[in-house]
């Protein structure tokens, strides 16, 4: 990785939001070796809306109750969540999906790059340190949209 | 690296192709403390998984994922996508953030 690769990821970010001002200021940027495409800025983010822009690049996040969001409503073991997002057909231009875990100091958990022909239906198993949103946003067509479920948590998965 | 730990089940239905993996990997956030040392264990996780459709057309990128240290341990990760035939070919690889990568190849079944 040389430097050039790594002032892209960080132009990209501080266009998006400017979020990375906040991350830089709070010595969060160190130097580590992370790949040139992994959004670093984006994962260091404290809050839903501030990941979900540097991540994805957008200004408004319009609530929509077309994006599902499948996760039980109480879970037991905070180490390991399950959730689903689905997409409903009627959006369309589906590029990415953004989970994330409101109350965890660093929100965004996954993010997931639709390649050709993918439909808009990921699973994965996610950690929540205590009770919060689970939030899905999507890019679609260029717009951020997003949707939330709430989970409670009985034993958090952060802790040792 | 540690030996072989990727699971793949990929099965194609109504020209709509399910994939389902797990993934073992201890996924450290980084903030966790040894509860004998009260030292923090390093973080240690996968943050890029790219799944690519083999096909006689050539390969596909179908999903990109960066992940944190928020996935639970021994990640699952489940996608679709459209297209895709019994004996095409799904190839997952992951990479973490000390540098380490697996990969693993399934057939759609």
């Amino acid at each position: 990785m040389n430097t050039d690769m790594k002032r892209r990821v960080f132009l990209r970010g501080s266009m998006a939001a400017g979020a990375v001002g906040v991350a830089v200021g709070a010595g969060l940027l160190a130097p580590q070796s992370v790949m040139a495409a992994w959004p670093k800025a984006a994962f260091d983010a404290k809050s839903v809306a501030e990941a979900g822009k540097t991540a994805m690049g957008g200004t408004d996040i319009v609530e929509s109750s077309d994006i599902k969001i499948k996760a039980p409503d109480i879970a037991e073991n905070g180490a390991v969540v399950p959730v689903t997002v689905t997409v409903k057909p009627s959006m369309e231009g589906v590029e990415s999906i953004a989970i994330l875990a409101a109350s965890n100091g660093q929100p965004l958990v996954g993010l997931f790059k639709l390649g050709e022909g993918a439909v808009a239906n990921v699973s994965t198993r996610i950690k929540m340190g205590k009770t919060g949103d689970v939030v899905a946003l999507v890019k679609a067509g260029g717009k951020l949209y997003s949707n939330k479920k709430n989970v409670k948590v009985t034993i958090g998965g952060c802790g040792g | 690296m540690a030996k072989k730990s990727i699971k793949i089940r990929a099965k194609a239905k109504k020209g709509v192709t399910t994939v389902k993996s797990l993934m073992s990997h201890p996924m450290e956030t980084g903030l966790r403390k040894n509860s004998k040392t009260g030292k923090l264990i390093p973080a240690h996780f996968i943050q890029e998984v790219v799944a690519t459709h083999v096909h006689d057309g050539g390969e596909t990128v179908r999903m990109t994922t960066h992940w944190s240290g928020g996935v639970s341990k021994n990640p699952y990760l489940s996608f679709k996508f459209n297209g895709g035939k019994k004996g095409d070919k799904i190839t997952l690889t992951w990479t973490d953030n000390k540098g380490g990568s697996e990969s693993a190849t399934a057939k759609i079944k």
